[in-house]
């Protein structure tokens, strides 16, 4: 009982404590880092004292202390399992799958017909399930992370390729005209001004492709992996109902996605630093 | 009507690419049956098998199209082997989770545009959880809500749920935050009350927001029950991976395309809502 009166009482606190410190941060900015961090920790607090004031079994839900201490515990194998899903499937296949994207996207734009008729297909495909092809690829490239990078890839792709076209767009007449003026070639005018122009697109693209990824990478694990790698720990581990387990690898994959989402948004800070959205 | 040459064009070239591949990727094996068998095939005998094996590396198109066929027609909707019902598993988990994941998100929207505490500290949280792979803690959940003693279909619900309540989130607060200062400030010269603001400008304001949001919910929200399904009895997740362990590979492609027209059919279904919708508000164009 004392767990569950502590939790309540603690999440009354730190609920006027938000309020308190929100109505303060438009002063302080400092406070816009600090609000959702006393959230965050009330969460994890309200948690330990609901999973231990009701009893519930760590086999339902384990309390974050445990998934803490698991997590520290086994920091080698996780680390296996991040090299495996991460690194090699990932990773690999975000970086093939976005430049092919690109690629295609200013084949596109040098093409009408492709452009009426490659992207309404497009926009189809990517409204598709795209992660049920997982077993297509893993039937064809073997279990290894060579499958889930090329299901990274085929999930990857409409995302980039869409935006990108749009960003290659968003130039102005006048500012083509411009170039045209001073008698510069597609190239030229591509390198100088339309990709420069269209950035703030393709990140937008990159960004939601980040999220992707992840998953993408995961999810393909399930229909046969070697024995390693995020989605087959947590297949593995649900057989042997490791919950504490599993939430230690759905913690390493929350902090690893948003960590590479974070550096995809500090690339486009760094890139884009004269759009608007960048400047406030 | 300018676009349809280029897209029969697109699409005829992928079915042309789609056979090639076929007739590529399938061919070492029959060469292998040939070498075994001790004969030499030639390139005319040789076409049609790799189009009519039974578990192809890349099946053809046709063979895909007759597998959808008989999944859809071969049986009574009701058997296990049918398409219909799978479909209709996958649809009912589908459509569960969208509209929890809908009504929660717009519940949190609504709370994120009148709170400022729950704006600072609710709306980074929501976009932390999307980086976490949530789909990949659908077989965990599955076990839980067994021990639990939900059905599969909740299980699958709140997983599509989850799906699609980000976007939902997402686009309610930008569209309830749409209306510009001017149209504020009239209704506080008319001293409306904060309800009446919401009720006749911020609400309306934001179905264009909503109904994007919904379109791209709807497509996450199947994604998530197929996902969910993986460890399940039925539904289409489930005929693509026992598909994927048995080598059926027609099976698998029928039931990416099924799943595939289903998607298109939600979001279609959803955008001629969001047209009707508009129009009786005057707010198409």
């Amino acid at each position: 009982m004392i767990w569950l009166w502590g939790a309540l009482a603690f999440w009354v606190a730190a609920v006027a404590l938000n309020a308190a410190l929100a109505r303060r941060a438009a002063r302080y900015p400092v406070l816009r880092l600090v609000v959702p961090a006393v959230f965050g920790v009330t969460l994890l607090v309200v948690w330990e004292g609901v999973v231990r004031g009701l009893g519930v079994s760590p086999v339902i839900l384990p309390p974050p202390s445990a998934v803490g201490a698991r997590l520290v515990g086994s920091l080698p194998v996780l680390w296996g399992d991040f090299v495996q899903t991460f690194l090699k499937g990932a990773l690999s296949g975000y970086v093939i799958g976005c430049g092919a994207a690109v690629a295609v996207a200013i084949a596109i734009d040098r093409s009408v017909f492709l452009q009426r008729g490659l992207l309404p297909v497009g926009n189809f495909v990517a409204a598709l399930p795209i992660v049920g092809i997982a077993p297509i690829m893993v039937m064809w490239f073997g279990f290894d992370w060579h499958s889930k990078a090329a299901v990274v890839v085929v999930m990857v792709f409409f995302p980039v390729l869409v935006n990108t076209v749009a960003g290659l767009k968003a130039t102005e007449a006048m500012q083509r005209d411009l170039m045209a003026t001073y008698s510069a070639s597609y190239g030229q005018t591509l390198r100088k001004l339309r990709l420069p122009a269209a950035m703030p697109f393709i990140f937008n693209g990159l960004k939601i492709a980040a999220t992707l990824a992840l998953i993408g990478a995961i999810v393909a694990e399930f229909f046969g992996s070697p024995t390693r790698g995020m989605g087959f720990r947590i297949t593995a581990e649900i057989g042997k109902l490791g919950l504490d387990m599993i939430w230690a690898t759905i913690a390493v994959a929350a902090l690893a996605g948003s960590a590479f989402y974070g550096a995809i948004a500090l690339i486009e800070r760094a890139v884009t630093f004269w759009h608007p959205s960048q400047r406030n | 009507m300018k676009s349809v040459l280029p897209i029969l064009t697109v699409l005829g070239v992928i079915v042309a690419v789609w056979y090639g591949a076929a007739v590529w990727l399938n061919a070492p094996w029959e060469r292998d049956q040939a070498a075994r068998a001790g004969t030499e095939l030639s390139v005319a005998q040789l076409l049609p098998l790799t189009m009519a094996q039974d578990r192809p590396v890349l099946p053809a198109p046709h063979q895909v199209v007759a597998g959808l066929w008989e999944g859809v027609t071969g049986q009574a909707v009701t058997s296990r082997r049918s398409l219909v019902y799978h479909g209709w598993v996958t649809l009912s988990g589908t459509l569960l989770g969208f509209v929890i994941g809908t009504g929660l998100g717009v519940l949190l929207a609504v709370g994120i545009l009148h709170n400022k505490a729950m704006d600072l500290s609710v709306m980074p949280w929501a976009i932390a959880s999307q980086m976490i792979p949530i789909i990949a803690i659908a077989p965990m959940l599955a076990v839980v809500m067994n021990a639990l003693g939900a059905s599969a279909m909740v299980t699958k619900a709140i997983i599509s749920a989850y799906l699609s309540f980000f976007p939902v989130v997402v686009g309610m607060v930008k569209g309830l935050r749409s209306p510009d200062a001017m149209q504020l400030d009239l209704l506080k010269t008319y001293s409306a009350p904060a309800s009446r603001v919401f009720w006749s400008l911020r609400l309306p304001s934001s179905m264009p927001y909503l109904f994007a949001s919904l379109k791209v919910g709807i497509a996450a929200a199947l994604v998530g029950a197929i996902v969910g399904e993986l460890n399940q009895p039925a539904g289409l997740g489930a005929r693509l991976l026992s598909g994927s362990y048995y080598g059926q590979t027609v099976q698998i492609w029928s039931a990416l395309f099924a799943a595939a027209a289903m998607a298109a059919v939600l979001v279609g279904v959803v955008g001629r809502i969001e047209a009707m919708t508009l129009r009786r508000m005057g707010m198409a164009r």
